[in-house]
């Protein structure tokens, strides 16, 4: 390894550990549902180790927790996880032509908000693959073994303790959803819609499960949303 | 349950690693067209705000814990408090409120 290579590494091991603390939180909380919607604490660690996405694994338990067809988790993984679509397109253009090919499917595979954030925020015209590798050395971990733990926790929390922390993943979208709709009064827009009509739609469809629900609602919301308002300024890049 | 939740994750692990890998490994160009930028803009609040309510009313033991979470929640995010924070204060007024009633 360069010395380059080594610092750059070294980098993203520090901005990286507070990420894979947090991870942790967030795979725990992911864990407690996990276990309601019958999984093992492998399981949890092997979906976690390989999605990294709180959405989207979320959107992966609501489908299991229905017993729903095995394209309805694709689709809903799909959805739920669009918007990496744009950050590993973002990412595409920051990657020098002199680096091999291979480093892209080795970032690709850990691409999340957070390292997504600290990646683009690291100056520099290219992107050194080294300093999301050692974002990764923490991150990886924190969230795997975070969903494998809030899974074994089930075993020694009692029931009132266990509904307690089932909102701590709410809690979590809530905290996320809610200072851009307050800042842009679109999204505030969409996501009062969505909650509305989210909630009319298990009171008067309740056969159409939690994952079509979600699936269909992305679309329409998202997709009038996109058409009536389209973004034409940089940030969302 | 007559889905095998292996399975489940198998296809579930395929589509997030083919979204996070393929236009990295696949695309150089940026995607120009403004409506899918923007639908890309939009689709991480609709979704997350479509699988949080009515969700959270349901997860808990009783829907007034989760209902007074909720609202409890809405307001520590607007003020702008953090994401630990948030979770913390949600699960709080939870187990509170499960203690009465």
């Amino acid at each position: 390894m360069t010395s380059e290579n080594r610092q750059a590494l070294m980098e993203g091991f520090r901005d990286g550990t507070p990420i894979g603390l947090g991870y942790f939180v967030v795979g725990f909380s992911l864990g407690i549902v996990a276990k309601a919607v019958g999984l093992s604490p492998l399981q949890g660690f092997i979906l976690s180790l390989l999605n990294n996405a709180s959405a989207g694994e979320y959107a992966a338990f609501m489908v299991i927790g229905s017993d729903a067809p095995y394209l309805e988790i694709a689709m809903m993984t799909f959805v739920a996880n669009a918007r990496y679509v744009l950050m590993s397109t973002v990412l595409s253009q920051k990657f020098s032509p002199d680096t091999p090919f291979y480093h892209r499917i080795f970032v690709g595979f850990d691409v999340t908000d957070e390292i997504f954030g600290i990646a683009i925020a690291r100056s520099g015209r290219w992107l050194n693959p080294f300093y999301n590798y050692g974002a990764m050395l923490t991150a990886l971990p924190g969230w795997s073994l975070g969903t494998a733990c809030g899974i074994i926790a089930w075993y020694f929390f009692s029931p009132a303790v266990v509904s307690a922390l089932s909102v701590a993943l709410y809690g979590m979208f809530l905290a996320v959803i809610i200072p851009p709709a307050r800042k842009e009064k679109i999204i505030g827009g969409a996501v009062a819609i969505s909650f509305l009509l989210s909630f009319l739609a298990e009171k008067f469809f309740p056969d159409i499960s939690a994952g079509n629900r979600t699936i269909i609602l992305t679309i329409l919301i998202a997709g009038a949303a996109a058409i009536l308002f389209p973004v034409h300024d940089e940030e969302n890049k | 349950m007559t889905h095998d939740i292996n399975i489940y994750i198998l296809v579930a692990s395929a589509v997030t690693l083919a979204i996070k890998i393929l236009p990295l490994t696949l695309i150089r160009g940026e995607i120009k067209n403004v409506t899918i930028r923007s639908f890309l803009h939009y689709v991480p609040y609709v979704t997350l705000a479509v699988m949080t309510f009515p969700a959270i009313i349901d997860a808990t033991q009783s829907q007034i814990s989760g209902g007074l979470a909720l609202i409890a929640g809405i307001i520590a995010a607007w003020f702008g408090a953090s994401l630990f924070k948030v979770a913390l204060l949600c699960c709080s007024v939870v187990f509170v409120t499960e203690l009465f009633i």
